[in-house]
């Protein structure tokens, strides 16, 4: 069965029709990308799903129960995590204290901490400096910290907003590498990337967005070999 | 930061003309004539003179400072006397320029302190010309002065200036207090030479104490630190052994701690500001108004002031939570907004005849009586200073307890980005109300020692000036920071209160200090150790 069933999502800003009847499934283990162009509603559609907005028409089952009309909070402890776009920490607290929050909704100390160990050892980085206030961190050390952030949550499924944004060419292949080392122990990742051919060349699975609707979707492989894909969001002809 | 710039002997002459300005403006706005009356020293100084020596000490130091350019090689002395010189002399040039055209023109049309007095002053009695030239040369001898004060060795600077600070500010807080003419010259330079000397020590034994007492035990540590937690103890509780007035003012200044503290829950630690929070005090006050005063004959219960000290924390606090649910989904601007509406709503009502034969309108309600326990009355401001210590103690104790706790956290976490804390689990709806309601029922406890301090309440006491002024101290003392409520309390509301000659003049004091703190020391006098690492040591590595 799949782990998260959105069915024809409606969502809106006010008045702005952001999505348009969207339908997505990510099943068990699987890395599952979107991909569109700026203002698709990307974004729009992971914050759907942690809560942060809610659907006006549609249903999003997590596990098969419905979890749309959830506030965030209480979805974050059915086992969804975010990293948000664009390396939103919390700047005036320390990385420890960060990565600490990640785990807020979460009452076993035992295994927080060795998830904290575990984000330290996929991010030695963050362990150098988890004494430093996150705003002073680099953007890439950001975008580390976000990623452990929303893995202290103990997710089954993590939602990344964009993780390669702005970071250089050895970095982002570092990211990639550990969003396929997070899956590959067992989490489910939704992936919202600029990067399509990155994002498609670790993705099971991929749809692709066009101004709040889905216009194609297939494996990763597919829409790696789809003309129309590779003319739109690759840039090559 | 800055690059390495070179000197300019232009900058010691735009220090010096700032700092003329600054001497301009307090003497056309009056402060300097208003102070006239005021003796530091009896019959020598008073501290209208003060202000200008200040405006002369500190715009020479910068420049003697500044003629070492930031990353620059150090200045030879010639030059850092020759800036500081040309600074007091802009300044007096400025003055002089005033006097000049002063006599000429009758000013007073529109400047109303420009008076003969002040031209008198400024000219040393002498009139035009000679007055002038002595004014110059004055002006040149400060800055030379506190030009050599900037090339003493480090020490011995520090002290000379400590020395120098201590006389104005004891003798105005001696003379505030005992309704005294400043101090006796024998007795002001005894304070010059002990403070000097003290901070002389001070600084040259600190260390080796510190060092020392931490090389001891950690029992007898212990017993140290409680020692000096018992002495400060002692020391707040022995303050009212000042008087019958001094006791008023710690009354007051003890109730905007309590503000303070208050609205550092909602500003400083959740970052909702809040520009409403006199409402929660005007409940407080009117319902220990209500269930204790005489007058109010409606309502059915009559009852002593702890018996309804409870109840106007209860009700503060319920208000908090009800005016947080329309605010729930505001941030920022728009946020303070809806609050100060709400605040002028509470005073408006207040005010309102709809509900004058509850609780009287402008005429607001009296007789409401002291506190009073087992019989002992506390019906003088002395007595009232220990609930209000106590009531600060307390919420102190709050305060702090709330920060180090997982709520703390919370809302730390809403300050810092709301829509992640939401999806790291946080309920903002439960979080952000608790905040108000904390906040609400501290502003509420002070409103209801207010109402018995004063035994009569009026609307019009509940402005927006409060919610301001109570802003102003926590950012003043520093954002989130407890300690730094009572210093902001302490200068903001204290001092104030005892320098009764410039009551005119506190909102433009208000408004000089916080530009200038916002300029030079954003994160306040005594800031919380976070924040003052974001402001000015972005660099990494240490955060603890
Ligand atoms: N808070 C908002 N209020 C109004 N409109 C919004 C808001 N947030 C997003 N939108 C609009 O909704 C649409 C989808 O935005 P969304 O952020 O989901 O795009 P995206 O696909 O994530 O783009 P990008 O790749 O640039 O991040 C855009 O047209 C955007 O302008
Ligand atoms: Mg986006």
């Amino acid at each position: 069965m799949a782990l998260l069933e959105a069915n024809d999502i409606h969502t809106f800003y006010g008045a702005i029709h952001a999505l348009k009847g969207i339908t997505v499934t990510v099943d068990k283990g699987e890395i599952v990308t979107l991909i569109g162009a700026n203002g698709a509603g990307k974004t729009t559609i992971l914050n759907t799903i942690s809560g942060i907005l809610h659907p006006r028409q549609g249903t999003i089952t997590l596990d098969g129960e419905p979890i749309h009309e959830l506030p965030a909070h209480s979805i974050v402890t059915r086992g969804v995590s975010q990293s948000p776009e664009g390396r939103r920490v919390f700047g005036r607290l320390s990385v420890a204290e960060n990565l600490e929050m990640g785990a807020f909704t979460r009452k076993d100390k035992e295994g927080i901490k060795r998830d904290l160990e575990h984000v330290y050892e996929l991010f030695p980085r963050l362990k150098e400096r988890r004494k430093q206030l996150a705003g002073t961190l680099s953007g890439g050390e950001q975008q580390m910290l976000a990623m452990g952030r929303a893995l202290m949550a103990s997710p089954r499924l993590l939602l990344l907003d964009e993780p390669s944004m702005g970071l250089a060419p050895i970095l982002v292949d570092l990211i990639f590498d550990t969003i396929k080392e997070i899956n590959a122990e067992g989490v489910t990742v939704l992936l919202v990337e600029q990067n399509a051919l990155m994002a498609l060349s670790i993705a099971h699975r991929a749809y692709v967005l066009e101004t709040g609707s889905i216009v194609l979707s297939g494996t990763g492989q597919e829409l790696l070999d789809d003309p129309e894909v590779m003319k739109a969001y690759l840039g090559m002809d | 930061m800055k690059s390495a710039s070179k000197f300019s002997w232009m900058t010691p002459v735009t220090t010096g003309l700032i700092g003329g300005v600054v001497a301009l403006f307090l003497s056309l706005v009056g402060i300097v004539e208003a102070s006239l009356g005021r003796y530091v020293i009896t019959g020598i100084l008073s501290m209208g003179q003060v202000f200008l020596l200040a405006v002369y000490a500190i715009f020479a130091v910068q420049a003697a400072q500044k003629a070492t350019p930031e990353h620059g090689e150090k200045a030879p002395v010639y030059r850092t006397l020759a800036c500081a010189a040309i600074a007091g002399l802009m300044i007096s040039i400025v003055l002089a320029l005033l006097v000049v055209v002063g006599e000429q023109i009758d000013l007073r049309g529109v400047f109303i302190h420009a008076t003969p007095v002040l031209y008198d002053l400024l000219t040393f009695g002498l009139g035009v010309p000679q007055g002038i030239f002595v004014l110059l040369g004055f002006g040149l001898l400060m800055g030379i002065l506190f030009g050599v004060l900037v090339l003493l060795p480090k020490a011995l600077r520090k002290s000379i200036g400590v020395g120098l600070i201590a006389v104005p500010v004891l003798s105005v807080t001696y003379s505030a207090l005992f309704a005294g003419r400043g101090l006796q010259l024998p007795v002001a330079i005894a304070v010059f030479v002990i403070s000097a000397v003290a901070i002389f020590l001070w600084d040259r034994f600190e260390k080796p104490i510190r060092t020392r007492s931490q090389a001891l035990p950690s029992g007898q540590q212990r017993t140290m630190r409680l020692g000096v937690w018992v002495l400060a103890g002692l020391f707040v509780l022995a303050l009212p052994l000042l008087g019958s007035y001094p006791s008023e003012v710690l009354v007051i200044t003890g109730i905007f701690v309590l503000m303070g503290l208050g609205l550092n829950i909602v500003v400083g630690y959740a970052g909702l500001l809040d520009l409403g929070y006199v409402a929660f005090f005007a409940i407080g006050a009117y319902v220990m108004a209500i269930f204790t005063s005489p007058e109010i004959t409606w309502f059915p219960i009559h009852t002593s002031f702890w018996v309804a000290l409870p109840f106007a924390v209860l009700t503060a606090m319920l208000a908090g939570a009800i005016l947080g649910i329309p605010v729930l989904n505001m941030r920022g601007d728009y946020l303070a907004i809806v609050t100060l509406g709400f605040g002028e709503i509470i005073r408006l009502v207040a005010l309102s005849d709809w509900l004058k034969p509850l609780i009287g309108g402008s005429n607001g309600i009296t007789q409401i009586p002291k506190p009073t326990t087992f019989g002992l009355a506390f019906d003088n401001p002395q007595k009232l200073y220990y609930i209000v210590v106590i009531g600060c103690v307390i919420a102190a104790f709050i305060a702090t307890r709330l920060k180090y706790s997982r709520l703390g956290r919370n809302w730390m976490a809403i300050r810092e980005d709301e829509d992640v804390a939401q999806a790291m689990g946080i309920d903002l709806v439960r979080n952000k109300l608790l905040a108000f309601a904390t906040g609400a029922a501290l502003s509420g406890l002070a409103g209801a020692i207010f109402a018995s301090k004063l035994t009569s309440i009026y609307p019009h006491s509940f402005n927006l000036l409060v919610s301001i002024n109570v802003l102003a101290v926590i950012i003043v003392g520093g954002l989130g920071s407890i300690p730094g409520v009572i210093i902001g309390a302490v200068a903001l509301v204290g001092l104030p209160e005892l320098l009764r000659e410039f009551a005119e003049y506190r909102l433009l004091v208000y408004g000089a200090v916080l530009v200038f703190m916002m300029l030079r020391r954003p994160e306040g006098l005594l800031p919380e150790a976070r924040r003052k690492l974001e402001l000015h040591e972005m660099s990494p590595d240490v955060a603890e």
